[in-house]
């Protein structure tokens, strides 16, 4: 067993508990590499039928190539698909830096769509390497009922013997890609064929190593026009892989500030 | 950053040890030491110490919650990647403060191997004993330990001596051999990458070395198969049990039993998407699986092969680490989680309750919170009890208080077996086969070579066990002589004696393999059944090798001319001409020495016993 087979059985057995005790359920989805990667696992999980809704906390501002990819796999796929509208901007709070009140936005909306739906578990693909407060996650973690992360009072999580039951009107998030990094999803989208958004390959010298909303999301300088090419880079690179999200450099802890307030 | 080799599974890594003994900096100078920070982030960490009027400290690379950084202390575990070309690790940190001693054991459950850092100057503390501790009881099987600022003490092998002699005595005591001491001083990084000119007297490994030294994780997918069900996912008309298996190989064809049932089923095919056309699945492997006919079976049973299946039972002794905020004693009651079962259990009975400075028993028949404490555990229900020796991932548990985890532990064993007599209660010993499999680097077994007369299974036993005892291994030859000077000095040589000699010889070896040893069994056991019961009195550590040669070579070497005898008439019911012997049907392995050489069946032999039952012999002779 290799490194990659490893990471999806794990994420593959995370998915499984998630669907046979946590309900109702649903997964995040961004058209992004990552949470791409999930839902193929999910598939695999589930033998081809995702089995929970998938949802879009939909802020209206992600690139054109990105709606265009969702709706080739929600087509493809046979997704169970929801579009979850965020909220406006001017509804967020004004003392946020610019670049960050996108994420804000994210968060009202989902916080809606857990009071609409009485969701108890949100499947979100997260990756401990992405983030130093990621990096504290737990593969199943508690939420607030106001979708606050308690991140000083974080429950034990021992082995995989994963705790999933929270107070009425809690939830949880559950995290099946803590383990892997961000050059281990480009080798398992390469191994399995997973389709990506073309954003991701250089084109004129430039391409996108992390999706977010257009206004704020800036693409590197790189020629890795090929997945293979990508995985040579990441090889190579110090830079941190989120460097072109304008909203995690603003001040030193925007991150962590919107990741306690129920962000992703 | 250095280029990874990529395929290998990740290490993980959890470093542990008292407050302030430096695990933090350790690691944030492991990844600078291994240029696997990111550009400028060393800089910033700097830029941001001097805002705050602070000293920059290499713990700050970790400790990035604002929160931390203001107090200086790690609260809860965070993990980063170190990618080397070797192989990629991911080092857990963990915090050392004892009122965060839940997120220490949340880091350290998920990692393969641990480094326990002491302080040179303050040497052991209660922290040091209390994660040492828990390492063996949630089951890390290797530690690196680091004896960190060397510098507060002048660089002195004297004082490194004395804390190692310390520690391994102590450790030793816990059921814990650490793979490698290393003096060393994390903020300097000396010793840490590169080896440190300040200390000529030490030649041994850097911590980086000593990390990469470390052998995989095992990964038993030759044990007994097990795999805890986790549900039935229903797909057009097919019911497909779903799991992860946590030892053993399925295959399509099996013959399984269903615990605590002990219903059987037929495996019909493995499922898999995209559809493929595999047959079988290993340990790790999370699976899909249709069995023959209806099923009887649901989340939270145990499957197993038939041969092999899990024991049953009602009561169990477990080590567990209390985390609740009141006492626990005996009458509490609560829901515990273990596989993919919940169980409602009660606390039968104390047995100890481990006390940390002395790591001694004491009669307590109550714990306090972050003690560590062996108890009775009861249920009213029968469960599939599997024990931490042989089968982990079965054998954790956590203990719920309505929401709240309030212990994780381990099953030791299962008292009362459902199947046994009532009466024969067994005596647990306080040393387990995983505390003796460390020590020796080898598990208890039983090679059982069987095969008719002058076939070579004497002469191959004796060199094997040779070739065993110099690679610093326990084995022992049980041939005819030894055992019929004594043991069975009573008996004849009717086919009844020879029934009872080798049953004896069965329940001995099953002992020896008990104590950890590996007893090599030489006797030409011509029956099937004989051989059966062996393998039953000595289960998983039951190897069947199978020694044949052909008519003329056997009759040519004849050692002790008991072919001529026959041929003459004077042995009657000799297996190698007129009595019967029944081939084994699937012996672990074959030897053939009609074409290979005594060398070579040995050479087969040391590798069987390399992948199978040692993982770390001193040497391969």
């Amino acid at each position: 067993m290799n490194l990659l087979d490893d990471l999806e059985a794990r994420s593959i057995a995370i998915l499984r508990e998630a669907y046979f005790r946590v309900s109702p359920l649903c997964m995040l989805w961004s058209m992004g590499k990552d949470s791409t990667a999930l839902l193929w696992l999910a598939r695999k999980a589930f033998f081809g039928a995702v089995p929970f809704p998938v949802v879009l906390l939909d802020t209206e501002m992600e690139l054109p190539e990105v709606y265009e990819f969702r709706d080739m796999l929600q087509r493809e796929w046979n997704l169970d698909y929801h579009n979850a509208m965020c909220p406006p901007e001017s509804s967020v709070d004004q003392t946020l830096p610019p670049a960050t009140r996108a994420a804000a936005r994210k968060t009202a909306g989902l916080r809606e769509l857990i009071n609409r739906e009485k969701y108890r578990g949100i499947i979100v693909g997260i990756r401990r390497d992405e983030q130093a407060t990621r990096a504290k996650e737990r593969v199943f973690s508690p939420r607030m009922p106001d979708g606050a992360w308690d991140v000083k009072h974080q429950p034990p999580e021992l082995w995989d013997v994963y705790h999933t039951d929270v107070p009425d009107g809690h939830h949880l998030r559950i995290h099946p890609l803590l383990d892997w990094t961000e050059v281990d999803i480009w080798r398992y989208t390469q191994r399995e064929n997973i389709p990506i958004v073309p954003l991701y390959l250089a084109r004129d010298g430039m391409r996108y190593r992390s999706l977010g909303e257009k206004n704020i999301t800036v693409p590197i300088a790189s020629n890795a026009s090929t997945i293979d090419e990508i995985i040579l880079e990441l090889e190579t690179t110090r830079q941190p892989e989120r460097a072109g999200r304008t909203m995690d450099n603003e001040t030193e802890d925007a991150f962590e500030r919107l990741r306690t307030g129920g962000y992703m | 950053m250095a280029v990874s080799a990529g395929m290998q599974p990740q290490l993980r890594v959890v470093a542990v040890g008292h407050v302030d003994h430096g695990k933090s900096t350790l690691i944030g100078r492991l990844l600078h030491d291994t240029g696997n920070l990111p550009e400028g982030k060393v800089a910033e960490l700097m830029a941001v110490s001097e805002r705050r009027g602070a000293i920059f400290e290499w713990s700050f690379v970790l400790d990035a919650l604002q929160s931390e950084r203001d107090q200086a202390v790690t609260i809860d575990t965070t993990r980063i990647w170190m990618r080397t070309p070797e192989r990629e690790v991911v080092l857990i940190d963990a915090p050392g403060h004892k009122e965060f001693l839940r997120n220490m054991v949340t880091g350290a459950s998920d990692a393969d191997a641990a480094m326990l850092l002491v302080d040179a100057h303050d040497g052991v503390g209660e922290q040091t004993r209390r994660h040492a501790l828990l390492l063996e009881l949630i089951g890390v099987p290797r530690v690196v330990v680091a004896i960190n600022k060397m510098d507060r003490v002048g660089y002195r092998q004297a004082r490194y001596d004395e804390i190692r002699a310390e520690l391994e005595i102590l450790l030793y005591r816990m059921g814990v051999v650490p793979s490698a001491f290393v003096p060393m001083c994390a903020r300097d990084g000396e010793n840490v990458v590169a080896s440190a000119p300040n200390m000529p007297w030490y030649d041994g490994k850097t911590v980086l070395d000593a990390i990469l030294a470390l052998p995989p994780a095992h990964r038993a997918e030759g044990g007994a198969l097990r795999i805890a069900v986790q549900g039935i996912v229903r797909q057009d008309l097919r019911r497909i049990v779903v799991g992860r298996v946590e030892s053993g190989t399925i295959r399509a064809g099996d013959e399984l039993i269903i615990a605590p049932s002990r219903r059987s089923a037929q495996v019909a095919s493995i499922a898999t998407f995209p559809p493929s056309d595999k047959t079988s699945a290993s340990a790790g492997e999370s699976v899909g699986f249709v069995l023959d006919g209806p099923i009887f079976l649901d989340r939270g049973d145990v499957i197993a092969d038939a041969a092999h299946p899990p024991p049953l039972a009602k009561r169990f002794r477990a080590r567990l680490l209390w985390l609740g905020h009141g006492p626990l004693s005996v009458g509490d009651s609560f829901r515990m989680r273990f596989g993919t079962r919940v169980a409602q259990v009660t606390v039968a009975a104390f047995e100890r309750v481990i006390e940390m400075d002395s790591l001694d028993r004491s009669g307590d028949s109550q714990a306090h919170t972050n003690d560590v404490a062996e108890v009775i555990l009861a249920s009213a229900e029968t469960l599939p009890l599997d024990s931490v020796a042989d089968h982990p991932g079965l054998a954790r548990f956590i203990l719920l208080d309505g929401v709240d985890i309030v212990a994780g532990g381990t099953i030791l064993m299962a008292l009362e077996s459902d199947a046994a007599a009532k009466h024969v209660v067994p005596v647990a010993h306080q040393v387990g086969e995983a505390t003796r499999a460390r020590l020796s680097g080898h598990l208890g077994a039983v090679l059982w070579l069987t095969g008719l007369p002058a076939s070579g299974k004497s002469t191959i036993a004796m060199e094997l066990e040779r070739r065993l005892v110099i690679a610093g291994a326990h084995a022992y030859v049980l041939d005819g002589d030894n055992v019929r000077a004594g043991l069975s000095r009573d008996l004849g040589f009717s086919a009844e004696d020879r029934r009872e000699n080798i049953r004896r010889v069965g329940a001995v070896a099953a002992l020896f393999a008990d104590a950890g040893t590996i007893a090599i069994a030489a006797f030409i056991s011509p029956y099937r059944a004989g051989r059966d019961d062996a393998r039953a009195a000595a289960g998983d550590a039951f190897h069947e090798i199978y020694v044949k040669a052909d008519q003329s070579s056997r009759e040519q070497r004849d050692p002790k001319g008991h072919y001529k005898q026959a041929r003459a008439g004077k042995i009657e019911d000799f297996s190698g001409i007129t009595g019967d012997y029944e081939e084994p049907e699937l012996p672990e392995l074959v030897l053939d020495t009609t074409v290979q050489s005594l060398e070579e069946c040995v050479d087969a032999l040391m590798q069987y016993v390399e992948k199978n039952i040692a993982f770390g012999l001193a040497a391969t002779v």
